[in-house]
């Protein structure tokens, strides 16, 4: 049990629709700026996860490990987007699906 | 109270992050992401993380959100894309049926193994979430403590970030190949009339 009472098992149910939700629009949408917001999604799932399993295991442990997953999800949103800032500079309104370069 | 809590902001998230994959703008999306973000916060709070939570909205909400709208007003991607046309055959039943099995998978795994997994141990200590220190003051000292060399990695990493993007934005001066040659057209047909005459400058 949490400390609100409230059992970890609906926070873990919560934190699994999230990431499937996420992982569905990475899939699915083919603008890149929308497939790292559903990226995002995905890191706020785990969080979550490891928030209320953090508080479940009465641990602080869990509340660090989401420190470093905002840390490094900011850096990894700095470079994705200086990334796209320098593929629409080269081809513009360039979707994934016309960055075909690596295709054998 | 705590379950009508609960009850809310999962509503609140879930509709959010479905509105990030249904949204043809992608500025609806940025704004649908903040909601879910926000959620997320509410429940930090509901787990007594109020440290976390302050940071989500500061960092999340406020920072990377931010630069999202930042990079959309930038480009000018703000064209909703045509949700209705499917450039491979078959993906999106392809992949809202590898989500549903991945919920399904996921699902199983809490199921089966929330109990035995949070029944297993409780802390003590100085990473008990039940002493008397406060929230922010616990996690500082963990921080810092045990987690000291992963501090200063991060720091190195945030170091390689910044430098990473700057790299990879930087304008050239001179163009030096065809598509930077279409590059510096690009910027002359933005730039307006005064583009050539500044670009011969910095050529010379």
């Amino acid at each position: 049990m949490g400390p609100a009472g409230l059992s970890v098992g609906w926070y873990l149910a919560l934190a699994v629709a999230l990431f499937a939700v996420g992982g569905v629009g990475l899939l699915v949408r083919r603008n890149p700026l929308v497939m790292f917001m559903c990226v995002e999604l995905m890191l706020n799932a785990v969080n979550v996860a490891f928030v209320a399993l953090g508080a479940g295991l009465n641990d602080v442990g869990g509340q660090i490990a989401v420190f470093f997953v905002l840390v490094v999800a900011a850096t990894e949103v700095v470079i994705g987007l200086a990334l796209v800032v320098a593929i629409n500079r080269r081809r513009a309104g360039a979707t994934a699906d016309d960055l075909t370069t690596l295709k054998g | 109270m705590v379950e009508t809590v609960f009850a809310v902001s999962a509503v609140l998230i879930l509709a959010g992050a479905v509105g990030v994959v249904v949204f043809r703008n992608p500025v609806h999306a940025a704004l649908s992401l903040v909601l879910t973000l926000l959620g997320v916060a509410v429940l930090f709070v509901l787990n007594d993380a109020h440290f976390l939570a302050a940071v989500q909205v500061v960092v999340y909400a406020g920072a990377i959100v931010i630069l999202f709208l930042f990079v959309i007003m930038l480009l000018g991607v703000d064209t909703a894309e045509k949700l209705r046309v499917e450039p491979i055959a078959g993906q999106r039943p392809l992949a809202v049926v590898v989500g549903a099995a991945l919920a399904a998978l996921l699902g199983t795994v809490v199921i089966i193994g929330a109990d035995v997994l949070t029944g297993l141990r409780r802390s003590a200590g100085e990473r008990a979430l039940d002493g008397s220190a406060s929230d922010i003051e616990r996690i500082g000292r963990v921080l810092f403590g045990e987690f000291a060399f992963a501090v200063e990695v991060t720091a190195a990493l945030l170091t390689v970030a910044v430098v990473g993007a700057v790299v990879l934005t930087r304008r050239t001066s001179r163009p030096r190949s065809a598509a930077a040659a279409a590059d510096a057209s690009l910027q002359d047909s933005d730039a307006g009339p005064d583009a050539p005459s500044t670009d011969a400058g910095r050529g010379q």
